[in-house]
């Protein structure tokens, strides 16, 4: 009797410590951080003093002042996911069916970059698109870029920053879901007098979904909510959402609009998702 | 198989030929650009670290092994890495023990409130890092906490503990039953399958898991600048540097993190292999 009641406890024993970790540390937080959101200012107080109260409008004021940073972050976190599938699914697909024994080690090499801090691989992609960097003169010398025109502290630098920091995270979730599958099936439909493109587009890319759905919101979400890139490789008027965050907490102590933005943010973030899961109609995530 | 091919048919013209080639390799071309992509800055890390650059770093002057044997020469660095090693040490044990307890309870049991538990994992993963730095620093702010150290590693710890929990789970789910069952055959009580079977088996997963949540720790950004007040660690260095110009030290690190985390994981895979072969 008591060894089946242990047994019923035993996973809950299991989760009670992690769980409680991540209720003060996760859901406490966020909790807290919906109530910072709703209050104004002290009146006569200093700055960065702010009383409790359901002030809404601050959602509304936070997202009209900063429309276009959210535009923009929408903006380059989409192109950027386009992007890094267009590089990563190619590339998981190599590993997956044609890398025989360097399997392992091929995706060894993809996590590998990771291992430098990602702050010194953007510090070196500024450097490198930068003015005295490889990339400029030959371009500027074949006359494909103009004398004026620069890469960095551009949109495109952003992007391709935010395409390449999360690059990783998209092909390892379609590398696991390319993996399992038979590639029986796919002879199968060759020898159903299918071709390259059809078995791909039959075959191959429905039984990868899962790992295109996981690899795109493992690629999203980080980059919607960055700032790093847009601060190193962009410029004023490449700002993110992001940023604005950061300057709001660091630089004005503007807790209430930061936190509203945060929200706006990830409630951006989940509507997105999960429309996209719907129609991408993969269950199997969570 | 492909040779045998082309030997018989040896009237096809070259340029049909290299066509063909094309489009049998196509792929693994295009995967070599991408690696070239995944690795140019990691060259260019690497290749500056030897750069005889003075303070700033922006400009190759010359060869030099200087900062390779003072990799601590500029002010700051080395403090900044060691609170980056401490905070990652302390945020890899503590998500790892905790994680893989989790991992375990969702991996092996059915209990009522599974799939909340499923979703309170993946929360984390599924909320970008600035909400979770910001909502934390409230949270401190709140309390009177001022941030610093501990608070650092305990935000370590929120993110880290998912990462920790589906890598674990997926080696679980990976585990044939049947060599449970064949121990607790053989007169194992639970116990002891646990510690003779089951943990041997999932220690790779936990290992993985450990070394998935120190990177991950080592290399944050956003979350550390949020709750680490005016502790300096490794990222925040390079952040705050990267106005002035990086010290070439910085490049050794990470060039030394690279090659000795490269080292870590193919020792890792090597003796995973050859304990396989052994049994």
């Amino acid at each position: 009797m008591s060894s089946t009641l242990s047994k019923i406890k035993l996973p809950y024993l299991l989760l009670l410590p992690g769980f409680l970790f991540l209720f003060t540390f996760f859901i406490l937080p966020i909790v807290n951080l919906a109530q910072t959101s709703t209050q104004t200012p002290i009146a006569g107080g200093d700055t960065g003093q702010y009383e409790q109260s359901l002030r809404f409008a601050n959602y509304l004021n936070a997202f009209t002042e900063n429309k276009e940073q959210f535009g923009r972050s929408f903006l380059y976190a989409i192109s950027a996911t386009i992007l890094a599938l267009a590089i990563a699914y190619p590339l998981a697909y190599a590993i997956a069916f044609t890398a025989g024994k360097y399997k392992n080690l091929l995706l060894v090499l993809v996590i590998a970059p990771f291992f430098t801090s990602f702050l010194l691989r953007t510090v070196a992609w500024k450097q490198i698109l930068g003015e005295e960097g490889f990339v400029v003169p030959p371009l500027r010398t074949l006359g494909i870029i103009g004398e004026s025109t620069t890469l960095t502290s551009t949109s495109f630098a952003v992007i391709m920053g935010l395409t390449y920091n999360f690059l990783p995270f998209m092909t390892l979730p379609l590398y696991a879901s390319l993996e399992r599958i038979d590639p029986r099936t796919m002879e199968a439909s060759g020898d159903l007098y299918a071709n390259g493109l059809t078995t791909f587009r039959k075959v191959t890319l429905p039984l990868s979904m899962p790992g295109v759905v996981a690899g795109t919101l493992l690629t999203f979400i980080p980059a919607a909510g960055d700032y790093v890139n847009a601060a190193i490789l962009g410029n004023p008027n490449t700002k993110m959402i992001g940023n604005v965050i950061e300057s709001r907490y660091f630089k004005i102590v503007d807790y209430p609009t930061a936190a509203a933005l945060s929200f706006t943010l990830m409630a951006a973030i989940l509507i997105l998702v999960t429309l996209y899961i719907r129609k991408a109609g993969t269950e199997e995530l969570v | 198989m492909s040779k045998l091919k082309d030997a018989s048919i040896p009237t096809i013209p070259l340029q049909a030929r290299i066509s063909r080639w094309f489009g049998r390799n196509m792929i693994r071309i295009y995967a070599l650009f991408g690696f070239t992509y995944l690795f140019i800055p990691v060259a260019y890390t690497f290749a500056f670290s030897f750069n005889d650059s003075g303070k700033s770093n922006l400009i190759w002057k010359g060869f030099t092994l200087d900062n390779w044997q003072n990799p601590c020469g500029a002010p700051e660095i080395c403090n900044a890495l060691g609170n980056s090693i401490k905070i990652g040490f302390l945020a890899t044990v503590f998500s790892t023990i905790l994680g893989t307890m989790i991992a375990f309870a969702i991996g092996r049991y059915a209990f009522k409130g599974r799939s909340t538990s499923n979703l309170l994992i993946f929360l984390p993963m599924a909320t970008p890092e600035i909400v979770l730095g910001a909502s934390l620093l409230s949270l401190f702010l709140v309390f009177h906490i001022n941030p610093g150290f501990w608070p650092t590693v305990i935000a370590h710890v929120v993110f880290c503990i998912s990462f920790v929990v589906v890598t674990v789970k997926a080696r679980i789910a990976s585990l044939d039953p049947r060599l449970e069952q064949a121990a607790m055959d053989l007169y194992a009580n639970e116990f002891q399958t646990f510690r003779r079977v089951t943990l041997p088996l999932v220690a790779p997963g936990i290992a993985a898991a450990a070394l998935l949540a120190f990177s991950l720790s080592f290399d944050d950004f956003i979350i550390t600048n949020f709750n680490s007040g005016t502790l300096t660690t490794f990222p925040k260095f390079v952040y705050v540097s990267a106005a002035r110009g990086i010290p070439a030290q910085a490049n050794v690190i990470g060039s030394a993190m690279f090659f000795l985390a490269l080292f870590i994981v193919i020792a890792g895979q090597f003796i995973g292999r050859k304990a396989r072969v052994a049994k």
